[in-house]
C-alpha cells in the first residue's frame, strides 16, 4: 500500500466518521437499530469470549505455574501474575483481536453486501443520512456492551485457571485465589475497560468503513470483510503499543 | 418540474454523458431509452444525486439541485421516490416494513396510521398477502412491487425507475408497466423510467429521450419514433424484428402482405 493511498484512506474514514458522529434522524428508529445491535453485535459474542478465556486462563496458570519455581517466590505469585496478564492484555487486548474477527468481518460484510445490492443508495435518495442510520447504532452498542464482554472474559479467565489449580493442585485453590486478590489494584480494571471501549470503536467503525467503501460484487464484499479484519488487527496492536507506553510510562 | 442544462458527467476524463439538455413532461411518464453503456443508468444517478456530475444544471422547480444546501436538499429526497433494477428493498426487513420504512423515518403520524398507509400501498401493487415474507422469499416480480409500494409510501412527486421490467417474462413486465403508468396518473407524479424494452416504451411512454453514447439523440413522443429519420434512433427501434415488421406493415399496408387473405 502506498503512502499516497494510505493517507487517502485515513482522509475517507475520517470524513465518514463526520457523517457517522451526529444525532440520529429518528430516535425511535436508532433506539430500534441500537437493541438490534447490541445482542447482534454483543450478546452473540458472549459464548465465543467464555470459551477462549476459559481455555486461555487455564493455559496462562497453567505456564505461570511451571516458570514461576523459585523458592524464593511464594506460590501466591502465580495466582497474581496471572491476574494481572488477563487483565492488562488478554481480556482486553486479545479478545478485541478475536472480535475484530468475528464483530469485524461481520458489520463489514453485512454494510458491504447493502453497499453492493443499492440498499445504501436507496437510503440515500430517501433523504436518511446512510452513515449515520446504518454505522451510529452499530459503533454505540458495541463499544458500551465491550466493558461487558471484558469483565466478563476476566472472569472467565481467572476461572479456567481455579478449575485448573483444582485440578493439578499447582498451585492450591486456596493459594491462587489468595494471589489473585493480592495487592489487587482496582486502577487496572478502569485501564483494561477504558482501552477495550477503545478498541471496540475502532473495531467497529473501521469496518464499517470497509463496508461502506465496498464496490463491485459479491467477491468484493468477501475482500472488504478481510481487508477490514487485517486493518483492524494492525491498527488494535500499535494502539495496545501506544497506549500501554502512554500509561504505564 | 425537473429541467435538465447542459449536464456533463466524466469518469476519470472520460466522458460519459456529454451536453445534455431537455425538460421532462410534468404527471407524465418520461422514458429515458439508449444501448447499453450509452448512460441511461449514469443520467438517472445524477438526477437523484447519486452521483455529481461535472458540470451543468439540475433544476427541480426551478431550483438547482446541485447548488441546494443540505436541508433543502434533504426536503427534496422527500419528494423522490426510486425503484432499482434488482429492486433494493432492505433484506432484514419483511415487505410490509419496508414499506413502512420511509414512513417510520420521516412521517409524524403514529404507528397505526403508519401501518395503515404502508398497506393501502401495499394493496395498490396488490401484494397485501405476502406483507409478512421477507424479499429472499418473493419472486423476482413481486420485489419490484414491493419497491414500488416503498417508492410511493410518502406520496412523492418524482418517481424514477431504473430498468423495471429487467429480468421479468412479458407477462409480469407489462403488469408492472401498467403499475408504473396508473401510479403516474393516479397521483400525479411525473415519473422518469430508464429502460432499453421497446415494448414498454410503446405502451407507456409518454414523452421519450433517447441517448447515444452520452449524447442526447432524439426527444419526442411515442407517435413519431417510428417515422424519425435519426439514423441511431431507427438503428436500436428497429434492432428488434417485432418493430420492423410492425414499420413494414405500416409503409405498406396490411393487404399487401397477405395476398392471399
Ligand atoms: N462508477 C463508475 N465509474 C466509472 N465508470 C462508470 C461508472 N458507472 C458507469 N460507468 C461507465 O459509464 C458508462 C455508462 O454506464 P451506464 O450504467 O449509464 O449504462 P446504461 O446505459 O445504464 O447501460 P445498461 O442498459 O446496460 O444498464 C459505461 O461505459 C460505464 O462503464
Ligand atoms: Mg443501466
Amino acid at each position: 500500500m502506498s503512502i499516497t493511498s494510505t493517507l487517502e484512506s485515513i482522509g475517507e474514514y475520517a470524513l465518514l466518521l463526520r457523517r457517522v458522529l451526529m444525532p440520529p434522524d429518528r430516535a425511535r428508529e436508532f433506539a430500534k437499530e441500537f437493541s438490534k445491535e447490541i445482542y447482534k453485535l454483543g450478546v452473540n459474542s458472549i459464548w465465543i469470549v467464555t470459551i477462549i478465556s476459559l481455555f486461555i486462563g487455564a493455559v496462562i496458570v497453567m505456564q505461570i505455574a511451571y516458570n514461576i519455581n523459585s523458592p524464593l517466590l511464594p506460590r501466591s505469585t502465580v495466582g497474581s501474575v496471572s491476574r494481572e496478564i488477563i487483565i492488562l492484555e488478554f481480556s482486553s487486548t486479545v479478545i478485541c483481536l478475536i472480535l475484530a474477527g468475528k464483530v469485524g468481518s461481520n458489520i463489514a460484510s453485512e454494510i458491504g453486501t447493502m453497499r453492493i445490492t443499492q440498499q445504501i443508495d436507496a437510503l440515500d435518495i430517501m433523504g436518511v443520512n446512510s452513515a449515520n442510520f446504518l454505522i451510529l447504532p452499530k459503533v454505540v452498542a458495541f463499544v458500551l456492551f465491550m466493558p461487558v464482554l471484558v469483565i466478563f472474559s476476566t472472569f472467565m479467565g481467572l476461572y479456567g485457571g481455579y478449575v485448573l489449580c483444582a485440578i493439578t493442585g499447582n498451585p492450591s485453590t486456596d493459594t491462587y485465589v489468595y494471589g489473585i486478590q493480592f495487592f489487587f489494584r482496582e486502577s487496572l480494571v478502569w485501564y483494561s475497560l477504558i482501552k477495550s471501549m477503545l478498541f471496540g470503536f475502532i473495531i467497529s467503525s473501521v469496518a464499517a468503513y470497509y463496508g461502506y467503501n465496498a464496490q463491485g460484487g459479491a467477491l468484493d464484499v468477501g475482500k472488504a470483510s478481510t481487508d477490514s479484519v487485517v486493518a483492524n488487527s494492525i491498527l488494535i496492536l500499535m494502539t495496545d503499543l501506544a497506549f500501554t507506553q502512554l500509561m504505564m510510562g | 418540474m425537473i429541467e435538465v442544462q447542459n449536464l456533463i458527467k466524466e469518469f476519470e476524463g472520460r466522458v460519459v454523458l456529454n451536453n445534455i439538455s431537455t425538460k421532462f413532461k410534468e404527471g407524465a411518464v418520461n422514458m429515458i431509452i439508449g444501448k447499453s453503456g450509452s448512460g441511461k443508468s449514469v443520467f438517472l444517478k445524477c438526477l437523484v444525486g447519486l452521483l455529481r456530475p461535472e458540470g451543468g444544471k439540475i433544476l427541480y422547480d426551478g431550483k438547482d439541485f446541485l447548488k441546494m444546501k443540505h436541508k433543502e436538499a434533504k426536503r427534496l429526497h422527500r419528494n423522490m421516490g426510486m425503484l432499482f433494477q434488482n429492486a433494493a428493498l432492505f433484506d432484514s426487513k419483511t415487505v410490509l416494513e419496508n414499506v413502512m420504512f420511509p414512513l417510520d423515518m420521516f412521517s409524524r403520524k403514529n404507528y397505526r396510521e403508519r401501518k395503515k398507509r404502508a398497506e393501502f400501498c401495499l394493496e395498490r401493487v396488490d401484494l397485501l398477502d405476502a406483507a409478512n415474507l421477507y424479499p429472499s422469499e418473493i419472486s423476482g416480480g413481486m420485489m419490484k412491487r414491493a419497491a414500488i409500494a416503498r417508492a410511493i409510501a410518502l406520496n412523492p412527486k418524482y418517481l424514477f425507475c431504473d430498468e423495471p421490467n429487467s429480468g421479468l417474462d412479458p407477462k409480469t413486465s407489462q403488469l408492472i408497466d401498467e403499475l408504473i403508468q396508473g401510479i403516474t396518473k393516479d397521483l400525479e407524479i411525473t415519473t422518469i423510467v430508464v429502460s432499453h424494452d421497446m415494448n414498454s416504451v410503446m405502451n407507456i411512454g409518454d414523452h421519450i429521450i433517447f441517448i447515444n453514447e452520452g449524447v442526447k439523440e432524439w426527444e419526442g413522443t411515442k407517435n413519431h419514433i417510428m417515422d424519425s429519420d435519426n439514423k441511431e434512433l431507427n438503428e436500436f427501434v428497429f434492432a428488434s424484428d417485432l418493430f420492423k415488421k410492425i414499420k413494414e406493415v405500416e409503409e405498406t399496408g396490411p393487404e399487401t402482405r397477405h395476398p392471399e387473405a
